[in-house]
């Protein structure tokens, strides 16, 4: 009884939350299927933000959509490590460097050029707002052309209005990470969020599966 | 398909899960598959090396202690064990750095490539 009880419950969830999907446009894939990357160089973000920790949240936290999504991604703190040996200290002078020389140095097939556009605490009148935003293009190293390209925020605010696609079972995650962790950085839950928001695969316009996904070809994670 | 035979399904748990995954797929809509690997504390712990808000040493405790073993069945994600290695020199255990490092470009070979860059650079400068 409690089993089926449960597995009532679960099919009254999927079919709830289903319902709330939107139609949308199809995304152009045709430049992203033709190069298949296999590998991932997540590159240091250009931080547009005034806090200094933003980059370090969201490289933290980058790798996880995306080795999900079936992609091998550089480690990143030895990417950050080669990159700062060779003098390049910042994700501006990083992101300038030629396509063609970090496929040299990193072997991968395709970099991530990521913009961090806000992150942090603005206290507003009546309540205050965490919020990080952020947008990334993914570009073949091999040919330079951009793959692919999106953006994505999350936002404390989210949790008071009635727009919250998605971000109970984000939170959950995070909620886990910090129990487990004992962190107490709320903005590093919202980079976390951000970047699965904008980096996870399994929808339209979204990155599509790598080759180590058991979903590879597929743009969603249907069975066929 | 009737009602009555939907809830005849739905009783088993495993086939509950099926007529789930059907009703995603009819509907056109993802929910988010299982994961591929184990991650134990892989984030947090690149975080906190960014930061330099933990020794390496702490840092290494931590990432040992999610390892797979005889008992355990995870795969562990990309750069996991590349990480491992880098805190490994960081304290001068550079057999075991080199170890981790073999051990990313057999689990990932599209790691080959930076994985020797790191390891030619370790035998001209002695260090990473």
């Amino acid at each position: 009884m409690l089993n089926y009880l449960r597995s009532f419950v679960f099919v009254s969830l999927v079919a709830i939350l289903s319902t709330g999907c939107a139609t949308q446009k199809p995304y152009d894939y045709s430049a992203f299927r033709a190069a298949h990357p296999a590998s991932i160089l997540i590159m240091p973000p250009k931080n547009n933000s005034l806090d200094v920790t933003a980059s370090y949240a969201m490289l933290a936290q980058m790798t996880y959509p995306l080795a999900e999504a079936g992609y091998y991604v550089v480690p990143v703190a030895l990417m950050d490590m080669a990159f700062k040996e060779n003098g390049v200290s910042s994700g501006a002078e990083a992101q300038a460097i030629a396509p063609a020389k970090l496929r040299e140095i990193f072997g991968a097939d395709a970099a991530l050029y990521t913009e961090i556009t806000e992150y942090g605490v603005s206290y507003k009148i009546i309540s205050s707002e965490t919020a990080v935003a952020a947008n990334s293009r993914l570009v073949d190293l091999r040919t330079g052309a951009i793959l692919w390209s999106g953006k994505a925020r999350a936002s404390s605010a989210e949790n008071q209005g009635g727009n919250n696609g998605g971000l109970a079972g984000l939170l959950i995650k995070a909620i886990a990470d910090q129990v487990v962790n004992n962190l107490v950085d709320h903005t590093y839950t919202y980079a976390g969020i951000t970047s699965q928001r904008l980096l996870t695969a399994g929808a339209n316009g979204q990155l599509l599966y790598g080759p180590r996904s058991p979903y590879y070809g597929q743009l969603t994670p249907a069975m066929h | 398909m009737n009602g009555i035979y939907l809830m005849e399904l739905i009783k088993s748990q495993k086939l509950g899960f099926a007529v789930s995954i059907l009703i995603v797929v009819l509907s056109g809509c993802a929910t988010k598959p299982p994961n591929m690997y184990s991650w134990g504390s892989y984030e947090p712990q690149v975080y906190a090396h960014f930061k330099s808000t933990a020794s390496p040493e702490q840092q290494i405790a931590a990432l040992e202690k999610n390892l797979p073993s005889s008992s355990n069945n995870i795969s562990l994600p990309p750069g996991y064990h590349a990480h491992l290695g880098m805190l490994y020199g960081e304290v001068g255990r550079m057999d075991d750095m080199k170890k981790e490092f073999e051990t990313e470009k057999t689990l990932f070979p599209e790691s080959t490539p930076f994985m020797d860059f790191m390891l030619r650079k370790l035998n001209t400068k002695g260090a990473l």
